[in-house]
């Protein structure tokens, strides 16, 4: 059971303060927060006790979600709750921020409210609980047309007509009573987050694809809803691939309240969703890409001596980076990391285009190379010249691996597709549907 | 957080409150309201503004009433006769036909902390339990066992334990489970909530209905439900099969704890369980959520102690995300550590490598120590890896991997000659002193294979003003004192020159104590001190001894799915590992020690024979009898003679000296003659009686019968302890 529940600001500010059993003084926040903040990097933060009392906390958006008890609760249990708690702020917020928790602390308090009771949670479900808050959110940021005319999806620039705007899905679920009432849309997302190693020669030593389809639904009440996935999608390891362009997970998972009974034959999930957001199916495939990696990096690695007598050297890192997308799509925001010797003391660069970045971050002994649209099937390359006093031979075993991180709109790589999107014919009122795919890299490695 | 003018402004707050222009403005005076809440939140004591918000209550907005409510609940305890005031608000909305405000109401006021709470809610919470709205029911059943805690010591009222019991056949779910929780608090004296097999079948069969946090409770429930027969236990299990998929980790990681801790005695079923639950762990451990992650992992942890070929062939889901923070790595790459094998060695020591070079010089330490680790198996390799970093020449890379050369000579020793090579070699010495230690004792240890190894040490010698670590002069001593044996020649001078310094100048006095000794040592002559000196240069059981062996799944199941692997299972492979690095030093000291070296070089094989009592703090009568009591007799043995005709003080005295303690005994000639005694030994407590004059045996009259328990169980010090008894109490007769 939860004693306490608080969400602070990543200055240690009290945002929200709960106390559900009585059994503890408000000073167990101060307490928490200088043990959390004391705590160096490598020590877990996640659970943390003192005097008896243990602090299990999650850090979302920048505000850390904390649940004290005195009991030994499964951790599993709480760090989700404390998950759920974000999402439904989010959800009813719109965005989760400092300035948004901050803004609307009396709906905050209400949601905890009936989702806690002396320290057990009653309920986290949308359905029950909208029909028990009162307060309005008060949105953080006022939407304005200027936001849609501009922002495409995920930021790219595409035609706005076909395409949700990015902040479109960023409002809060329970504002049918404001100005933008009756705007019945729903979105469908499909998110991957991707993990790879690609090692020294190119080939590929890990990749994993952790994807996911999340519904947002802001209508306030939904019929059931069918949502086709690609015919020829397989589950299992088992299953032969034959010649056919199969779209394959190693397994898959499903939200309880999802109806599987088309699922078998006809790859359709049932579900009714309630208002906000919600993961219905959750999927991995490992140790293989359906694709080819997104990315390849030829990189060639020289020590070069200026002058030999004062002892002044620099590393010439050469990189030329391939995107092998498919030509029409695109990857945005590509980040390159690659760390450099210790020492290293400045960096020129020669880049191809103007749009890119590249800065040398001594503290971190990396060089950041950013790239903020690179189209699929294009190459780009890059030449930065490190200075390093005293470098050694050796130097060089520093530089690498490389690690990048970047964002691909419109793009799965498990190749999984939504067929269609099709609410019931009972459903009362227009509603707008919208399905979005994109992939994440969570871990982008590659060794050099 | 006590803010500047924070009186000014509550008095402000309270000036608008009143205000009947505020009041009448209804947007505005629930500005206020917020206003205040937004202050009690950041800490400012607003209880002053009770008698104004008291008065807020009453109203039809239920937005505004929620927030005096959280308000009230929170000075309700400072503000006791004010909180009185409004209790006849809350108690009208009780009976509000809106199920909303009825819960609401009756929540609200059972969160008023305060004496005398009882006699105003007992009355609407028992109205509450019969609602037709099953929120109000919710809210009633959690009013129980708030009521309870309001007055903890009070007697159970059986009236309301009974309705309890019978609304946990209610339809509703989240009334069900309220219902275990408040039973569990109210019945907490008597061991909590009763699963009896109805209760038990009922609940399992309501599981579908549930929502996934109650799913994990009630799971949580049933783990102290024992099934009668075999057969209800696998009706139970394949009931409950379906949850170990469950999208929700916590449910998924719940029923495997239920279907360990039921199938224990079923370990085909405890692996299937855990087999099936593989992949939702190892789910969690790629999750987004880091903290779910670090979750994750710590119980896959806990499952490899069992087994650790579970995951052996997903180990590339353990590899490190660049973007992780170094919490999460650490813990990945120990398990990296226990899943290598033929296969993936090369892999996943290609992967460690890459994080040697990392930004973060722990984590750079913690991944040379891994490999360290895994050279125990695969030293070849590994060493490669390990001589390729000291070429970096960075201070904490270099100290790191000597330390690990250290650890891997003293477990391998065909290792020895590759290390020594590369040490040789290695141009730049560790700057910490834990590396310098490490230094150290190779150059001692292996000087003969290290043709530099005085040069080095002199180095060391010059420089030793400048050190500051007492630790590493210590090991410097030691290890010049080595040094010496092996090649006198080139190190007599320096020898000399570190013992004058450390005896003459040196402050720390364990150094000069050190180096007094060493300086004795050597005067009685070298046979003397290399007999004294030198023990052996590896222990290759050692690595034996630090890997480890697949524990019972029981040994670990019961905090499997609590906090204890989270905060608790960093203790367990980090001190492994802290005990073998320390290893050699610490018995390198010991060597130094002439009166202790015998003992500690063949202690380790003579444990079979030899045993240790100790007195430890004396045991009180009261716990000596509970334990007796609670104890079973493991052992009972006739002594083969009468007890003692010595007076009773000297027997005591005699025992005492052997470190037996008496508790009691029954004085002079009186028959049956009884004694009681206890002692320690190696961690366990024994306790025994001696017996003497049974009467209704005559056959054993003459002869002591010692009767003996022990917690915990071990046997071998039973047998000690008996024959120990028997020589003491022989010689006194």
């Amino acid at each position: 059971m939860i004693s306490q529940i608080f969400i602070l600001s990543s200055k240690g500010d009290h945002l929200i303060y709960k106390d559900f059993r009585g059994e503890e003084s408000k000073d167990s926040i101060n307490v928490f927060y200088e043990m959390v903040t004391a705590l160096s990097g490598d020590q877990p933060p996640v659970v943390m006790s003192h005097k008896g009392l243990h602090f299990i906390h999650a850090r979302q958006g920048g505000l850390y979600w904390v649940a004290s008890t005195k009991t030994n609760p499964s951790p599993f249990t709480i760090i989700e709750f404390l998950n759920r708690l974000a999402a439904l702020t989010k959800d009813y917020c719109g965005s989760l921020s400092e300035k948004s928790v901050r803004m609307n602390f009396a709906l905050i308090y209400e949601l905890l409210d009936e989702m806690v009771d002396f320290g057990y949670i009653q309920t986290t479900s949308t359905d029950i609980l909208k029909n028990f808050i009162q307060t309005e959110a008060v949105s953080s940021k006022p939407f304005s047309l200027f936001d849609l005319s501009n922002v495409g999806l995920f930021g790219a620039e595409t035609q706005q007509s076909k395409v949700a705007p990015s902040v479109a899905a960023s409002r809060p679920i329970m504002s049918s009573r404001g100005e933008q009432g009756g705007k019945n849309e729903i979105f469908v997302d499909v998110i991957e987050r991707l993990s790879v190693v690609i090692g020294s020669k190119g080939v590929l030593m890990k990749a994993d694809i952790h994807g996911e389809i999340k519904i947002k639904c802001f209508l306030p009440s939904c019929s059931e809803m069918r949502i086709g996935l690609n015919e020829e999608l397989s589950i299992g390891k088992s299953q032969l691939k034959g010649y056919s362009s199969a779209v394959r997970v190693d397994e898959c998972r499903f939200h309880q309240a999802v109806k599987l009974d088309e699922f078998d034959t006809f790859r359709i999930l049932k579900v009714c969703p309630s208002q906000g957001e919600q993961t219905v199916m959750q999927y991995q495939l490992c140790d293989e890409l359906p694709c080819a990696p997104p990315f390849q990096l030829f990189p060639s690695v020289e020590k070069d001596y200026v002058n030999r007598s004062v002892n002044l050297s620099m590393v010439l890192i050469f990189l030329k980076l391939r995107c092998d997308l498919p030509p029409k799509s695109t990857a945005l925001n590509v980040s390159i990391t690659v760390p450099v010797p210790k020492g290293s003391t400045s960096m020129s660069q020669e880049l191809s285009s103007p749009d890119q970045t590249a800065e040398l971050q001594p503290k971190n002994k990396a060089l950041l190379w950013e790239i903020p649209r690179f189209p699929g099937g294009a190459q780009l390359s890059a030449l930065f010249k490190v200075d390093v006093p005293g470098l050694s031979s050796a130097s060089l075993l520093e530089v690498g691996p490389v690690s990048m991180s970047f964002e691909l709109p419109k793009q799965t790589c498990t190749g999984l597709q939504i067929r269609f999107l099709r609410l019931s014919p009972t459903q009362t009122g227009l509603s707008q549907r919208w399905v979005r795919y994109v992939t994440h890299s969570d871990s982008y490695t590659i060794r050099i | 957080m006590p803010y500047f003018g924070s009186e000014e402004m509550v008095k402000e707050l309270k000036r608008a409150l009143s205000n009947p222009n505020v009041q009448a403005d209804r947007l505005r005076y629930k500005n206020y309201i917020t206003k205040v809440i937004r202050y009690m939140t950041q800490g400012l004591d607003v209880s002053a503004l009770f008698m104004d918000m008291v008065k807020a209550s009453a109203t039809v907005d239920i937005a505004q009433k929620k927030l005096v409510y959280l308000y009230m609940c929170t000075y309700a305890s400072d503000k006791p006769d004010l909180a009185l005031l409004a209790i006849n608000t809350l108690r009208k909305d009780c009976a509000d036909p809106n199920p909303m405000v009825r819960g609401l109401a009756l929540r609200n006021m059972c969160n008023f902390r305060m004496p005398g709470m009882t006699e105003y809610i007992e009355q609407p919470i028992v109205a509450g339990l019969r609602d037709k709205a099953s929120y109000v029911r919710r809210v009633a059943v959690l009013g129980c066992a708030k009521m309870h805690s309001l007055q903890p010591n009070t007697d159970i009222d059986g009236t309301i334990v009974n309705e309890l019991y019978a609304l946990l056949r209610d339809p509703d779910p989240v009334v069900v489970v309220n219902c275990l929780r408040a039973l569990e608090e109210i019945l907490k004296d008597e061991g909590g909530v009763v699963i009896n097999k109805p209760i038990a079948h009922h609940l399992l069969n309501r599981m579908k209905d549930l929502d996934s946090w109650a799913q994990s409770e009630v799971l949580t429930f049933l783990l102290r439900y024992r099934p009668r027969s075999d057969d209800e236990l696998f009706d139970i299990l394949s009931l409950l099969d379906s949850f170990l998929q469950s999208a929700h980790a916590h449910v998924a990681v719940a029923t495997l704890r239920l279907f360990l801790q039921l199938a224990s005695a079923h370990p085909a079923v405890q692996a299937d369980a855990l087999l099936c639950t593989s992949a939702p762990l190892l789910a969690t451990c790629g999750a987004a959520s880091r903290e779910l992650r670090f979750a994750g992992l710590c119980h896959v942890q806990q499952v490899m102690r069992s087994q650790p070929g579970l995951f052996g062939t997903h180990y590339k889901r353990f590899f490190c995300g660049y973007s992780e923070p170094t919490y999460i790595k650490f813990r990945k790459m120990e398990i990296l550590v226990e899943l290598v094998n033929d296969e993936n060695v090369a892999l996943v020591l290609e992967e460690l490598r890459s994080y040697c070079t990392d930004v973060s010089p722990e984590l750079a330490q913690a991944a040379i120590a891994a490999i360290g680790r895994i050279a125990q198996t695969y030293s070849e390799k590994c060493l490669d890896i390990l001589t390729g970093l000291l070429a970096l020449k960075q201070d904490h890379i270099t100290s790191a991997v000597i330390q690990m050369f250290r650890d891997l000579v003293w477990f391998c020793p065909q290792s020895t000659a590759a290390v020594c090579q590369t040490v040789e070699a290695c141009v730049d010495s560790p700057q910490d002193s834990e590396g310098k230690q490490a230094l150290l004792w190779l150059l001692g240890e292996h000087g003969d294979q290290i043709s530099s190894a005085p040069y080095v040490m002199e180095g060391y010698i010059d420089g030793l003003k400048t050190e500051l670590s007492s630790a590493v002069k210590m090991e410097l001593l030691t290890a010049s004192v080595k040094m010496f044996l092996c090649r006198p020649a080139e190190t007599q001078d320096m020898l000399g020159r570190l013992l004058h310094y450390c005896i003459e100048e040196e402050s720390d006095v364990c150094v000069r104590d050190r180096a007094l000794l060493c300086y004795r040592l050597l005067q009685r002559g070298v046979e003397e001190t290399r007999k004294v000196v030198t023990g052996p240069k590896s222990d290759p059981s050692m690595s034996v001894l630090t890997g480890r062996q697949e524990e019972p799944i029981s040994q670990w199941a019961s905090t499997f799915n609590t906090l204890g692997p989270l905060s608790g299972c960093d203790l367990c492979p980090q001190t492994a590992v802290i005990s073998a690095a320390d290893q050699p030093s610490s018995s390198a000291e010991k060597e130094l020690l002439p009166e202790s070296t015998d003992v500690t070089l063949s202690s380790p094989d003579d444990t079979e024979e030899e045993i240790s009592l100790s007195l430890g703090p004396p045991l009180s009568h009261e716990t000596f009898e509970k334990m007796w009591l609670d104890l079973e007799i493991l052992q009972r043995q006739t002594m083969g003679f009468p007890r003692p005709r010595t007076a009773l003080d000297t027997l005591q005295a005699a025992l005492q000296l052997v470190k037996i303690q008496t508790l009691a005994f029954t004085p002079g000639a009186t028959v049956p003659w009884k004694a009681y005694i206890y002692t320690r030994s190696t961690g366990t407590l024994i306790l025994a009686e001696l017996l003497q004059g049974d009467q209704h045996a005559p056959g054993i009259d003459e002869s002591l019968v010692v009767s003996v328990k022990q917690q915990p169980v071990n046997q071998h010090a039973i047998r000690g302890f008996v024959s120990i008894l028997k020589g003491v109490l022989g010689d006194v007769w």
